[in-house]
Formats: structure tokens, C-alpha cells, sequence
């Protein structure tokens, strides 16, 4: 068990982007992600880093911007109703090609909500969430320990890709603790340099510029066909998702702590004697459509399964358009769904009861 | 610069030129604007201390959304009244930097007050170059919240009444008051000897940021001609007449080795 | 084997850090093991819950609605909890704190003063732990002494000193556990 830790989801995923050579965190509190700018706050001066409290989810991500426009690996983090105020700074970081990674441990809405977990934050994330034609990417983990992975893929491919990323977890996924293994931490200044990022150009260059105002309409538009290619390219490349028992007649799709509870109740079920399997996506955008297609010529019906009252099922309706019936069994607010009801929404549509 | 210096005819000798800080193109501003005043006057300051090759730009929504076109230095673009806070991740990163904001009334008074206000609360050493000129100019002429009272705007049309739309507010006074805030004063882009003054403002706010000073602000009364309804001349002597009463000119705080005091009698008009 | 236990009481009684001491314990085992706090305004000096699932395989969800075990530390925690433990599930309540017996024939019941016992030790404050060893002596999910392995890894060193008082309370609440099966 050598290298185990046993981590609160919050810690270790802090921990993980100080790894991942994270080394400036802007933030504002919020339950249920505390620990998040808490750690960060006692742990960046340790390796040269800056955390600074913002005034407001605003500023935070602003600061973002401004530090990952500066060519830093930055992070911020919010739950629900802070996670809106971020997307006008999330929409210019698309559009300006700023790398960032915002993570948001949701909890339920809409409006102040509640403190619960929930996953009712899925259109805002997979949508783009602010204005205009954007994608982020959106990874939704189902442990500590897939949060600790996910969140050096966040910043590699928001580096790669010159795009923020997002980190849809909830307020289960940061407060439960598991054991993790903590990757080897990456030294930033090994990094690859970034000649498009504001330094001072020293009087050896022309001035770089991180913008996002085009007021010619063509140009406009040209930096959106950009940006377009850019996420044929992720959709193409990054599709992340685990599939459990692919064998199976019926799929339940779920994401995250969700999935987890799918999981249990996907066991009872093949005990009794059911073939279900689980369709899990990793990546939410790019949503993981290969990974269905795998599956669809076999399956005589999918469950999707959310904290919500129905938004990844639409992804999935999506995908499977119309090739098997896709049913769906949400709670939201903060209720988390139990094994059991899942249960009985399984047995319904092994009996046939799934709708279109 | 090269293309200058070839035109030069043999003996003549340079006494008036562009910036180098300053970028060789034509800018949007109406006629009579006093933007390229300001602009000239923060590409001067950043030669003049040389430090244009480590400067980095925040450009603002306003009529100087596209400042990050016109300044010869690495710029960032920043959201609404975002300015101070985008500014703050880059000065983060790169501490070595002289990390510079160019904001209006809109964004720097109404939209962004809380970036500011923090900016300055946390002592951010960054420069703050705050164009005051009484109004929204890039959408049309709506009243800001440094529109002064009776002043008509396009949403104020019987003029400011601050019964219902509030009085104007006063930023220099305001972030005077804030332990991070290391230089803090108002000046006014109305006439020679003004703009004279000014300038040293702009120099001194970012000397206040090289010495570590903390937040170095310049508010700089502007015209806006257009949107007042004035002619170029009349908008310069209603800075003087009407603004500056309601604005007062001078140094605020300086925290820097020079004092308060002989930089008060210095600047103030 | 998969083992998930509730732990509830006051906050400030330890219940948070008993089941993370459960799970560490766990762990060190080469066990799957979560920990799944409440969260929220209750955890300022109301009541505090947290599950443990101490398995050979790896645990799908965090969430246990009907526990294999519940130990309870105070009245409310009883009122709450009792229901939800499987038939046949095991109770260790605190009889300090809680004046109410359990109230279902179906569970194995342990009843102990632990907060008495506690002071008996010479601190209150490791009622949590003479609880814990009473749960253990039932449900042997992990040995006592990787409990305090994991207290030695959790404390930090000018805490050590604590964890010979720590091991008394474990095998003080193990022995009364004990007495009460074979009473």
C-alpha cells in the first residue's frame, strides 16, 4: 500500500494542481469546495506560488485570465451559484485561447440552492455555459482518486488545446475522503514555453496581444470557425469513458457520484440475474459518443441516471438517436439518488418499460 | 523609428516625436478627444523609465477597448470593469513586469468598483491610468457614475437629479483612503500647463508601482466633446469650469520617499 | 467483506476523526475504504454523521442508507439512525449521552458508558475511541492495533504522547463490549 494516501476529494485534487504545476490559485469561498482554497492557500508559498482570496468570483476568474494569459498553469474553483458568476471570464478565456482550469463541486440549484450534492450544473458546463459559441472541456470524475488523474489531464489539455477546462465534481466527490496515489509532481518551468503569452516583450519581439474583441464581423466570425476546428479536434481526440460489463442487453450512463451508486445497484441487478452494464462518462464535453457506439449495436435500452431532472440524458438521447429507448430517473436539489431506486428503474426497463 | 530617422534632413535635430511605447497607427478616437493625450502621455513615462521591453498592458471596455492596439507593449484585453483583477493575475505571474491598467469611468467607477477598490486593498503594485470624462462615451453618451449633477446624458435627458440617479462619485478620494494604495492623485488633460501636471501624475504612479509602493492611480479629466454636445475647445474649458469644482486636482497619497506634501504643491492646478 | 458503518453524535465528540482513524485502518490493511462526512451548517457544534465502508473490493458508492453498524454517540444520533440499520446489524450506542435503549429487537445491541469511561481514562475526549474499540470487538472489520497505527501516522509529534491513553480507551471500550456478549 506504499504511496497510498487517504485524501479529502477537495485536498487531493489541490494537491494534485500544485503537481500538475499549478502554481496560482485565485478563489472566493463557497461551500462545498472550502478545502479547495484553503489548502491552496497554505500550500502554494511552499513551492513560489500565489493564492489570493478574490473580492468575488468575478475578480477570481479574471485573475485567471490575466495569469494564465500571462503563460501560468492558474486554477479556480467555485460550487454552483459562484461557478455563474465565473462564465463571462470563462467565455473570454475561450475566446482569447487563455488555458485555465475552473473546477465546480456542485451543489444543488437553481438559485442560492442548497449545500448537497447535485449535477444539475451540466448544461452550463458542457454548453459553454457564458456567451457566444463556446465549448469548455468538462471532465466528471467518480472518485478521489479518478479527480487527482483528471485534474493533470485538466492542464494539459487546457495548455494543449489553449482552452479552459472544467472539473465538474460535487459536494460528495470533495468531502468524502479514499485513498489516493498523488502523481509525481511537475516542475512548471520544465514546461513548454509559450510564445503567444504576455511577459514584456524585453524589446526582442513584436508586443503579443490576449484579446477577445473583433468588431469586424468577418473577423469575428473567423476566430469562431477557429475555435470550431479546435473542439473537432477535442471531440475527435479526448473522449474519455469507462464502460462496466460491455457484454450487457441494457447500459445505465451516469457520470460521477451518480455513477457510482449506478454501480451498486447495476451489482444487484446481475445478481438477480439482469445483464446491465455501466456506460460511465469521463469527459462530459467532448461527450463520449465513441464509447456508446461500442455498445449500441447490442443494446436493447439505456437508463440514464443524474442528479438533475434530465440533462446528460439529452446527450445520450443524442447519440443513440433513436436506435434503443433511452429512459431516465433523476433527484435533484441535493437528494442523491439510492441504490435501490435505481434498482427498481433498472428492473423497468429490462421489463421493457424504458420510453423513447 | 529607422524610417524617421532616414527622412531626418542632414542637421535637423529631433525635437518632437512618436513614443516608442506608442504603436505607429491611427487610433479611433473622435476629434478633440483627450485619449491620445493620456496615451501619449503613459508611452512617454514607459521610455522615460525604460521600461517598455517588461511593461504589460490591461486594455478595458470603453472607448479604450482597443488601447491594446495602440500601446508598442504586450497587452491583455479585459472584460467589463475586470481590469485590476486581470492586471493582478498577470503582476502575479510576473512580478519583474510593469503591469499597467487603462480604464474608463464605466468601468473603473460603476461596473468595476470592486476590483478596483480590492486592487488597491490588497496593494497590488500596478498602475491604474483612470480616464474620468464624465460620461459613457463608447455607447452613445449614458450617464457615469462621475456624471456630474444636472449634467444631461442620453439616459439622464433633464439632466442628472440626484434624487434619483445619485451624486458623482469621487475615486481618487475614495482610494486615497486604503492602506495598499501607494500614489493616488487627479489631474486634468484641459490645457498645457495641465497636461504638463499630468504627466509628472502618470510618471509618479508608476514609479509609485517600481518602488513597491503599492497601487499607483491616476484619474485624468478627460472631454468627451462628442457626447457632451460641445465643441473640442468648449469641452477643455468645462473640465475647468464645471469639473474640476466637483473634482478637485492633486495628489491624494504618495507613500513614495519623495512625501506627500511637495508632490501635492507640484501637481494640484 | 464490505462493512459500512455510520458514525453520529455532537460535533466535537470525535466522530469525524473516529471514522477517518476507521478508515486509515483500513487502508493500511490493503482494504478498499471510503469516508463520506455531513457536511454544512450542522458541522458547527450540531450534529455530525460520517459513513465508513471498509470492503475487499473496490467501493462503488459512498453512500450507505442501510448501515451494516451505527455507532451512536448522543440521544439525537439514536432517534436518526436506528431505523436504518439492516436487520441483524450491530448498535454501539453510548449509554452517556444517550438515556433512550434501542428500541428494535432485531440488532445486536452494545450499550457503554463511553463518555464515563472516558473520564474513568482520565479524558472525555477519547469517548470516541473506547466506542470504536467496543465497535471493533463486534466487528473485527480491522485490528485495533491498525487503528493506532493510523493514530500515529494522524497525530503530529508533540501529540505521540497521546496515544498510550489512546490504546487504553480502544482495549477499555473492547473489554466492556466484550463482557456485555458473553453477560
Amino acid at each position: 500500500m506504499s504511496g497510498k494516501v487517504l485524501m479529502k476529494g477537495n485536498e487531493a485534487l489541490a494537491e494534485a494542481a500544485v503537481r500538475a504545476g499549478c502554481r496560482f490559485f485565485f478563489g472566493y469561498p463557497i461551500t462545498p469546495q472550502n478545502e479547495i482554497p484553503e489548502y491552496m492557500s497554505g500550500r502554494l508559498p511552499e513551492v513560489g506560488g500565489q493564492f489570493i482570496q478574490a473580492e468575488s468570483e468575478l475578480a477570481a476568474i479574471n485573475m485567471v485570465y490575466g495569469a494564465g494569459g500571462a503563460g501560468a498553469r492558474a486554477m479556480t474553483s467555485s460550487s454552483s451559484p459562484g461557478v455563474s458568476l465565473k462564465q463571462e471570464g470563462i467565455s473570454y478565456m475561450a475566446a482569447a485561447e487563455v488555458p485555465g482550469v475552473i473546477v465546480n463541486m456542485v451543489r444543488g440549484g437553481p438559485g442560492l440552492g442548497g449545500i448537497q450534492p447535485a449535477q444539475s450544473d451540466y448544461f452550463q458546463a458542457t454548453r459553454g455555459g457564458g456567451h457566444g459559441d463556446y465549448r469548455t472541456i468538462v471532465f466528471g470524475p467518480a472518485t478521489v482518486q479518478e479527480m487527482v488523474d483528471v485534474v493533470g489531464k485538466a492542464f494539459e489539455l487546457a495548455d494543449k488545446y489553449r482552452t479552459p477546462v472544467v472539473i465538474l465534481g460535487d459536494g460528495m466527490l470533495g468531502q468524502m475522503m479514499e485513498p489516493v496515489v498523488l502523481p509525481e509532481p511537475i516542475d512548471p518551468a520544465s514546461l513548454p514555453p509559450k510564445a503567444w503569452a504576455t511577459t514584456g516583450t524585453g524589446g526582442r519581439r513584436p508586443p503579443v496581444v490576449i484579446n477577445s474583441l473583433y468588431l469586424d464581423a468577418a473577423e469575428c466570425e473567423a476566430m469562431n470557425r477557429r475555435l470550431q476546428a479546435k473542439y473537432r479536434e477535442i471531440c475527435a481526440r479526448e473522449q474519455m469513458a469507462e464502460i462496466a460489463f460491455p457484454d450487457s442487453e441494457y447500459f445505465v450512463a451516469a457520470y460521477g457520484t451518480t455513477a457510482r451508486i449506478c454501480r451498486m445497484a447495476i451489482q444487484e441487478a446481475r445478481a438477480r440475474g439482469h445483464r446491465v452494464g455501466l456506460l460511465r462518462p469521463v469527459t462530459l464535453w467532448p461527450f463520449p459518443a465513441e464509447a456508446f457506439e461500442t455498445v449500441i449495436g447490442r443494446a436493447k435500452g439505456f437508463l440514464t441516471v443524474e442528479m438533475s431532472l434530465g440533462q446528460m440524458v439529452e446527450d445520450v438521447r443524442l447519440v443513440v438517436a433513436g436506435r434503443a429507448p433511452v429512459s431516465f430517473y433523476g433527484r435533484t436539489g441535493g437528494v442523491v439518488p439510492s441504490s435501490d431506486e435505481i434498482l427498481i428503474e433498472i428492473e423497468k426497463m429490462v421489463e421493457g418499460g424504458g420510453s423513447m | 523609428m529607422t524610417s524617421r530617422d532616414t527622412e531626418r534632413p542632414l542637421g535637423a535635430e529631433v525635437v518632437y516625436e512618436r513614443p516608442r511605447a506608442l504603436a505607429d497607427v491611427v487610433t479611433h478616437y473622435c476629434p478633440g478627444c483627450t485619449h491620445g493625450i493620456a496615451h501619449r502621455l503613459v508611452a512617454e513615462v514607459l521610455d522615460e523609465l525604460d521600461v517598455a521591453g517588461r511593461a504589460i498592458g490591461v486594455a478595458s471596455v470603453g472607448c479604450s477597448v482597443l488601447a491594446y492596439k495602440y500601446f508598442n507593449v504586450d497587452m491583455q484585453q479585459a472584460a467589463h470593469g475586470r481590469a485590476p483583477a486581470v492586471a493582478t493575475g498577470i503582476k502575479r505571474v510576473h512580478p519583474e513586469a510593469v503591469v499597467f491598467t487603462y480604464q474608463g469611468d464605466g468601468d473603473l467607477a460603476a461596473i468595476g468598483t470592486a476590483e478596483i477598490i480590492h486592487a488597491a486593498m490588497r496593494g497590488e503594485n500596478l498602475t491604474v491610468i483612470f480616464i474620468n470624462n464624465a460620461i459613457f462615451g463608447m455607447t452613445g453618451g449614458q450617464m457615469a457614475p462621475t456624471t456630474l449633477v444636472a449634467q444631461k446624458t442620453t439616459t439622464t435627458p433633464r439632466g442628472r437629479d440626484p434624487a434619483r440617479a445619485g451624486y458623482p462619485i469621487r475615486v481618487c478620494e475614495m482610494v486615497s483612503v486604503l492602506d495598499g494604495a501607494g500614489y493616488v492623485a487627479r489631474a486634468a488633460l484641459s490645457s498645457p500647463s495641465n497636461i504638463a501636471r499630468a504627466k509628472k501624475a502618470v510618471r509618479k504612479a508608476f514609479e509609485s508601482q517600481l518602488g513597491g509602493y503599492g497601487l499607483g492611480l491616476v484619474e485624468l479629466l478627460s472631454s468627451c466633446n462628442v457626447n457632451w454636445g460641445m465643441s473640442p475647445g468648449d469641452a477643455l474649458r468645462w473640465i475647468e469650469t464645471d469639473m474640476i469644482p466637483v473634482y478637485p486636482l492633486g495628489v491624494f497619497k504618495d507613500r513614495s520617499e519623495a512625501g506627500a506634501e511637495a508632490a501635492r504643491m507640484e501637481v494640484a492646478g | 467483506m464490505r462493512l459500512a458503518v455510520i458514525m453520529a453524535g455532537f460535533g466535537g465528540q470525535g466522530v469525524m476523526s473516529m471514522g477517518q482513524l476507521l478508515a486509515y485502518a483500513g487502508m493500511f490493511e490493503g482494504k478498499e475504504v471510503t469516508w463520506l462526512p455531513s457536511y454544512g451548517p450542522e458541522m458547527r457544534g450540531g450534529t455530525a454523521n460520517c459513513t465508513v465502508i471498509v470492503s475487499d473490493e473496490p467501493v462503488a458508492s459512498p453512500v450507505e442508507t442501510k448501515p451494516d453498524a451505527c455507532i451512536i454517540m448522543n440521544r439525537p444520533s439514536l432517534d436518526r439512525f436506528e431505523g436504518a440499520v439492516v436487520p441483524g446489524g450491530l448498535l454501539v450506542i453510548n449509554t452517556s449521552l444517550c438515556d433512550k435503549p434501542a428500541s428494535r429487537g432485531d440488532l445486536r445491541v452494545v450499550a457503554l458508558p463511553a463518555t464515563d469511561l472516558a473520564a474513568e481514562l482520565g479524558d472525555v475526549r477519547v469517548a470516541n475511541m473506547v466506542a470504536l474499540g467496543a465497535f471493533l470487538a463486534v466487528e473485527p472489520v480491522v485490528q485495533a492495533a491498525s487503528v493506532v497505527d493510523a493514530l500515529k501516522k494522524a497525530l503530529p509529534a508533540h501529540r505521540q504522547n497521546l496515544i498510550p491513553l489512546n490504546e487504553r480507551a480502544l482495549a477499555l471500550g473492547a473489554e466492556t463490549a466484550r463482557a456485555q456478549l458473553t453477560a
